[in-house]
């Protein structure tokens, strides 16, 4: 790895953010993989069955943001606390635990991908739980390693300048951390089963996520626009204050029809619809921000992709989520294509953009702090088209995904009361197949882009010879 | 320019603002889940005992809530076999567990929750395609055993693989499933058609 100037903390996180791209590629085909048993309904059948391409599809996606997150958090560690990281040996040996551990999940998955009906297959196997589907072991193996990462963060602020950004990150991380043990038990009953698990899912996303990537991007607006950091700090406390008021509290969105009793109809309904305004206040922030400075950014890419993340961030958790958040609309959503239109956009929108900014700003540094603004050498046209690509993709997914979800909650759960056939006569409509076609369609529109982004990543700024001697190097 | 910072717009007002905010709707949450978790136990009027699989259930409307509610009957024990709340709980139990270990909600959901490749299995155990009450048990073995072999699909080609579960571990998904129709889900799905007494 050519190593310009990059610190500690910086190293460790670029071998994050390799991980993290790889997992994304993964995800990917595994998405498209699921998409096609859609459409060719024999496609890996008794192979891979669907059950497993989509649990490798949606732990991938997980894993690869988790990695995108702690990534950039050691990246502007050293930088924002004005001290080495502490304690770096243990974390890059947690990189490699962690790493080797969620290799072996995977070929579990693969290879062995389910078990009989006992204690032994949750502990090994397969958890069979959306999304924390990883068996016990790795549970425990995640938290061990996280805590090295929280002891790295905790520790090398604590030495060194301890700022609003620093203080907000370091309590969400506990926050964080402290909610996916809510995932780690076993029980029969399975609306307490849902109870716990919603802690796990919507706590991270609609909370917890939520105000990490908020200290990213008040980081990442210090660096790309130089906005001054008595403004970006005052955002993110406003943020935490409106995120946390309604997100908490919205979680009661998932309690509608798990068992739980009628008063979460009312508060779930309440306080999820008020979950956008944050959101709102984020797009504001970061428009203004870039409209003060006139979008002057020698970091081009990652300013686009910070501004994708607000606007993703606003349509796809605000908009999307708001659509069916409430219980009148979501007794016939439930269940349904929406939840799979939402998840797409606001996943991709709110957190995968961020990520991706951060890639861009660790790259640029690594090309010796290249200038990435308005002269690149080929008019930027890789990352701007992979740029392009991917927000179609993913727009284009989500709409196909939203007609067939409009579809199915009228035909299978509004007409025919989401009996067997209820479900299979939506289906088989011609409105609903179509939907999936043209996800598949998109599917590989942001599988290019994908591929772009990659290329991109390798190749940007390498062209010029800034400080270091890379012009050496061919294009 | 005035430097002036107005109180509303100050760092330390909102960052107060913030831990307040956070703290308060974090207490509210605990006090909420304390009041929540005793009504969704097992046993508890929204959700029944495991024992229930000792019942008859029926999903009715009911006029004054505006929605259908589980209707838990007459004596009709699963399998012509009455069963101890203990044994109902290790058979239930054992059909969970079978659920988790078998990824079933990597394709079907579960009161709403996982995924979309398959029919949603919260009323699973009324479902009108297992023809009429009298021939339902043998039905839904006979399919989870051998779903291949006993694929409906409607017409779309889309097929349950088949999963290769023991008889004993097909019984307790079913006793899982009978148990899971009887919990209150305040309606979901609306307008689910139950299956018939007689074919
Ligand atoms: C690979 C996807 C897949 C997996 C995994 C899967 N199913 Fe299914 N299941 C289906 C499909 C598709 C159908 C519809 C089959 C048909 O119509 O022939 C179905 C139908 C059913 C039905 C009847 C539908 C109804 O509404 O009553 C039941 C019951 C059922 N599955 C239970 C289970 C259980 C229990 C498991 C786990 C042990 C499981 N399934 C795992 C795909 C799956
Ligand atoms: C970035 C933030 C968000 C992400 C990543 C996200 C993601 C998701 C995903 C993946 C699901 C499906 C869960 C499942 O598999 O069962 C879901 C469900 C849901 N989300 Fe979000 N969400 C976000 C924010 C929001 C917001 C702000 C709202 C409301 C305003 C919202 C409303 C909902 C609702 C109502 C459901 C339930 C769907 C159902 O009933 O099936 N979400 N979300
Ligand atoms: C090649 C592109 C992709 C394809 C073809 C694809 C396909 C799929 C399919 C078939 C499912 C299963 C839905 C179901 O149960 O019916 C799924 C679930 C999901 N995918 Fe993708 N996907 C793609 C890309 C992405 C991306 C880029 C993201 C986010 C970054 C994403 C996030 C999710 C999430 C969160 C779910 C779970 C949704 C839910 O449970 O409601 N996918 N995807
Ligand atoms: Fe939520």
């Amino acid at each position: 790895m050519e190593n310009v100037q990059l610190n500690g903390g910086q190293q460790l996180a670029v071998k994050y953010f390799v991980v993290a791209v790889l997992l994304f590629v993964a995800q990917i085909l595994f998405g498209l993989l699921s998409g096609m048993q859609y459409l060719a309904p024999d496609f890996l059948l008794g192979v891979l069955n669907f059950n497993m391409t989509r649990t490798v599809h949606i732990n991938a996606m997980v894993v690869w943001m988790l990695y995108g997150f702690i990534g950039s958090v050691y990246w502007l560690l050293e930088e924002e606390s004005g001290h080495p990281v502490v304690g770096l040996k243990w974390g890059n040996l947690a990189f490699w635990v962690l790493t080797a551990a969620v290799t072996v999940v995977v070929l579990v998955y693969l290879f062995v991908q389910t078990g009989p009906g006992n204690d032994f297959t949750r502990w090994f196997i397969n958890e069979g739980r959306e999304y924390i589907e990883a068996p016990r072991w790795a549970d425990i193996g995640i938290v061990v390693c996280f805590s090295v990462f929280f002891y790295n963060v905790a520790a090398t602020f604590a030495k060194g300048r301890w700022s609003g950004i620093a203080g907000v990150l370091t309590l969400d991380l506990i926050a964080l951390a402290g909610l996916y043990m809510a995932g780690m038990f076993y029980t029969t009953n399975i609306s307490l089963d849902q109870y716990w698990w919603w802690w796990v899912i919507h706590l991270w996303v609609e909370a917890t996520w939520e105000v990490l990537v908020g200290c990213i991007m008040a980081w990442g607006l210090m660096k790309t626009l130089q906005v001054e950091r008595k403004i970006v700090t005052t955002w993110l406390y406003i943020e935490v204050a409106l995120m946390f008021g309604s997100g908490i509290l919205g979680l009661g969105h998932h309690y509608f029809w798990i068992g739980t009793p009628e008063y979460w109809l009312s508060i779930g309904g309440f306080f999820s619809a008020l979950e956008p305004i944050p959101l709102v206040a984020m797009v504001v922030h970061a428009v203004y921000d870039s409209g003060v400075r006139h979008m002057k950014s020698n970091n081009r890419p990652a300013l686009a992709w910070l501004i994708a993340h607000a606007f993703g961030n606003f349509f796809g958790a605000g908009v999307w989520g708001f659509m069916h958040t409430l219980p009148q609309i979501n007794l016939y959503t439930h269940g349904t294509q929406w939840a799979a239109s939402h998840g797409h956009l606001a996943f991709f929108g709110a957190y995968a953009t961020i990520i991706i900014a951060m890639f861009y700003i660790a790259v640029q540094h690594m090309r010796g702090q290249a200038d990435l603004g308005s002269h690149l050498p080929d008019r930027g046209w890789k990352w701007k088209w992979a740029l392009g690509l991917l927000n179609v993709g993913v727009v284009g997914m989500t709409v196909a995904l939203l007609i067939s979800g409009y579809e199915q909650s009228f035909i299978e759960r509004a007409m025919d009361g989401s009996t067997w056939y209820g479900y299979f006569a939506a289906q088989i409509h011609p409105w609903f197949v179509q939907g999936m076609q043209w996800r598949m369609v998109f599917g590989v529109v942001t599988t290019v882009g994908i591929g772009l982004l990659i290329w991109d990543l390798l190749t940007i700024g390498r062209a010029r010879p800034v400080t270091l001697p890379a012009a050496t190097e061919s294009r | 320019m005035n430097n002036e910072v107005p109180w509303w717009a100050s760092e330390s007002f909102w960052k107060k603002t913030a831990i307040w905010v956070t703290g308060i709707m974090f207490v509210v949450l605990i006090f909420l889940t304390m009041n929540t978790l005793p009504q969704i136990s097992a046993g508890s009027a929204r959700v029944p005992a495991y024992s229930v699989i000792n019942k008859h259930i029926a999903y009715e409307f009911d006029d004054r809530r505006n929605i259908q509610v589980p209707v838990i009957g007459e004596d009709d024990p699963l399998f012509g076999e009455m069963l101890s709340e203990k044994q109902a709980e290790a058979l239930v139990t054992h059909g969970k567990k079978v659920i988790q270990g078998r990824n079933c909600m990597g394709c079907h959901t579960l009161l709403g929750n996982g995924a979309y490749f398959a029919p949603d299995l919260t009323k699973a155990w009324l479902d009108p395609a297992w023809g009429s009450e009298a021939e339902r048990e043998e039905m839904m073995l006979n399919f989870l055993l051998d779903p291949q072999e006993n694929a409906r699909s409607f017409g779309s080609g889309r097929t349950m693989p088949n999963l290769h579960l023991t008889e004993e571990e097909a019984r307790a998904v079913i006793a899982f499933l009978k148990w899971m129709s009887a919990i209150d889900t305040n309606g979901f799905p609306y307008n689910f058609t139950v299956i018939e007494k007689e074919g």
